[in-house]
């Protein structure tokens, strides 16, 4: 059964006195439990916009979102947020980890938003999750004083913490280099894998693209499907998409 | 997510807030923690002074409600409290009123060991103490059974009791009273109050002053005698009384019966002007303390957009948002609030500042808890109005703009 079904997605802006700007142009894609998707896009093809859709930020224009057999539209802005709390997990191109807070804090923020068993233990989910990405000992450092590679790491456990079934990656090696980026993507394949989590990875690089099993390119608002071999070759090719 | 969990969850996010931006937060505070403290002292200060302010009142005109009965001949010599107790008597006995006593004024000589020096006496029975709320600072009051004491029982103030060289009580010392015929006073009690060292006082009971005072000294002034009754009934029972004593004395003596204490004369607040100006000042620096707090408020929120865009994305709701920025204002507040009313307190109970504030007030009257309570509420409020526009700010976020701000 689909996760995530969006079906005849468009997304239409209004702007005064100009033409109404088409981002999304009848977008239909599937996603089920355990799959790993990568969309990959040039600048301003629609990618941000697709993202606030599928993290539940946004609603589309026309066309439906059914999350687990559900429709998105009929869910208040209320049971959005805490289902996105709830069931999604975001990874984003700059780590994007609370200052001022250790590594161990920052994990624990999501559980903020929790109940019950989840919420008032935090701090053992948090510290089991940091171990399971390598960074026990490192719990109590600031994300100041953590590489690159151990700061995705620590924003890889923190979108992991509640268990989410869906992962969404926006750019997560963009601020990486590319060895660091392909052992944090490796990394983010293993622990979803592990926790049967849907992964969509949106990405330009077609190196980090290619590690997912089905593969989609954006372009000025149409989602077509692409075959890993012309992915593969691109990255051979070292293109940035 | 309970309504109990989201509290304690939105507290806890409040309290990071404020810990890791501690230094901003201090200076953002203190202008409100000095406008709470100030607010807190006014009130407080004001609060004092009224107590005082009643306290003196009540000293001198008696407990609400106070009737006061003179009677007076119509010649030069006045009558004697003994002539007239079996009216007060019958008075006390047919409306059931458990405390009456004299209230007259006289003057007595008394030898010192420098000298001779005249006393005013004030003529007091055994409930004249809790009438006028008397504060004794050691000894005893006058009480029924010094009615048959030969030597008159006396209480004195502070200036005579230190004239007669401080002695113990507990040795019963005697003052000589230079009356007719000279006798002596057995100093039972000592009085607080009026640090005057040239005023010279006593109280003893009317019977034992008329025995033992100068008879020129004496039947000068009309006698007069309270009554202590629940406010409720003092009106109706005015006319009642003066009615009663009139048919008693049957034309002999004119009475007249008043109410005397202060609330039977007061129309609205005495320290209404004063309040005033006082909580206008006070309301004035709290607004210039939200005004800095709600400055720095909205600055913030907007360096903290891309946190409020993270947060959301981990499932914060609009609402959780609000509450969470709302919350960090109040509870800084409240901090700031709880340290200004601290402040404040130290300020007003120390003991330079009582020796200026209570000067010539018998029981200084302690830090009025409401101004404490003011002073919270004010704080939180300032909190809650300085929090509201950053909230809203926060809740507008767009959160895929906020993350990659």
């Amino acid at each position: 059964m689909a996760l995530l079904r969006l079906s005849g997605v468009t997304r239409v802006v209004e702007i005064a006195d100009a033409p109404p700007l088409h981002i999304l142009r009848g977008l239909d894609i599937e996603v089920s439990v355990g799959d790993h998707v990568s969309i990959v896009g040039r600048s301003g093809s629609g990618k941000s916009t697709l993202l606030n859709i599928l993290g539940l930020l946004d609603a589309p224009t026309s066309g439906t979102v059914e999350y687990d057999g559900r429709l998105t539209t009929s869910l208040s802005a209320r049971e959005r947020d805490i289902a996105r709390g709830r069931e999604i997990g975001f990874i984003f191109q700059q780590f994007n980890l609370l200052g001022g807070r250790t590594a161990v804090e920052n994990v624990m923020a999501p559980l903020m938003y929790a109940s019950g068993r989840q919420f008032w233990r935090r701090r053992e989910y948090a510290l089991d999750m940091l171990d399971r990405v390598g960074l026990a000992d490192r719990a109590d450092t600031m994300p100041e004083l953590l590489s690159g590679g151990e700061q995705q790491r620590v924003s890889i456990a923190r979108a992991l913490v509640r268990g989410p079934r869906l992962i969404l990656a926006d750019e997560p090696t963009g601020a990486l280099d590319i060895e660091t980026g392909s052992a944090v993507m490796s990394l983010l394949d293993d622990v979803a894998e592990s926790t049967g989590a849907a992964l969509i990875t949106i990405t330009h690089d077609a190196n980090v693209a290619a590690l997912a099993r089905r593969h989609f390119r954006l372009d000025r608002g149409i989602l077509t499907p692409i075959d890993v071999q012309r992915v593969i070759a691109l990255a051979d090719e070292g293109v940035t998409l | 997510m309970n309504a109990w969990t989201s509290i304690v969850a939105a507290t806890m996010e409040a309290w990071q807030e404020l810990r890791i931006h501690r230094t901003r937060v201090l200076l953002s505070l203190i202008g409100v923690a000095v406008a709470v403290c100030s607010l807190t002292a006014v009130v407080a200060l004001s609060g004092i002074a009224e107590e005082a302010n009643i306290e003196q009142i009540e000293a001198n005109q008696g407990q609400p409600a106070n009737i006061s009965i003179s009677v007076t001949a119509n010649g030069e010599t006045q009558p004697s409290y003994a002539e007239l107790q079996p009216a007060f008597d019958q008075i006390t006995k047919r409306y059931g009123i458990r405390y009456a006593s004299a209230h007259g004024d006289g003057t007595i000589d008394a030898q010192f060991v420098d000298g001779v020096q005249s006393i005013d006496v004030t003529l007091a029975d055994p409930a004249f103490a809790q009438m006028h709320v008397v504060s004794l600072a050691q000894g005893r009051w006058l009480d029924n059974a010094d009615k048959i004491l030969l030597a008159p029982a006396v209480v004195v103030n502070e200036t005579v009791y230190q004239s007669m060289g401080t002695p113990a009580l507990s040795t019963h010392p005697v003052i000589q009273l230079l009356g007719s015929p000279h006798t002596v006073g057995v100093v039972v009690g000592v009085v607080r109050g009026n640090s005057d060292p040239d005023y010279w006082q006593m109280y003893m009971l009317p019977s034992a002053y008329e025995r033992v005072a100068d008879p020129a000294n004496q039947n000068q002034n009309s006698p007069q005698e309270e009554l202590w009754v629940p406010p409720r009934i003092a009106n109706a029972l005015t006319p009642l009384v003066q009615q009663d004593l009139n048919q008693y004395f049957d034309g002999k003596y004119e009475v007249d019966v008043n109410r005397n204490d202060y609330l039977a004369h007061q129309r609205g607040d005495p320290l209404f002007l004063v309040k005033l100006v006082v909580g206008g000042i006070a309301v004035l620096i709290l607004l210039l303390g939200a005004l800095g707090l709600f400055n720095i408020s909205m600055v913030t929120v907007r360096y903290r957009v891309r946190e409020i865009g993270i947060r959301r994305s981990f499932g914060a709701t609009a609402a959780r948002v609000f509450f969470s920025v709302m919350m960090e204002s109040v509870v800084a507040t409240v901090a700031a609030g709880g340290i200004g009313v601290i402040v404040a307190i130290l300020l007003i109970e120390n003991p330079i500042s009582q020796g200026y504030i209570a000067r010539g007030v018998v029981n200084v009257p302690p830090f009025p808890f409401s101004a404490a309570v003011i002073g919270i509420v004010a704080s939180t409020v300032v909190g809650a109005l300085a929090g509201l526009l950053p909230a809203l700010v926060a809740v507008r976020v767009k959160v895929i703009d906020a993350i990659r701000f």
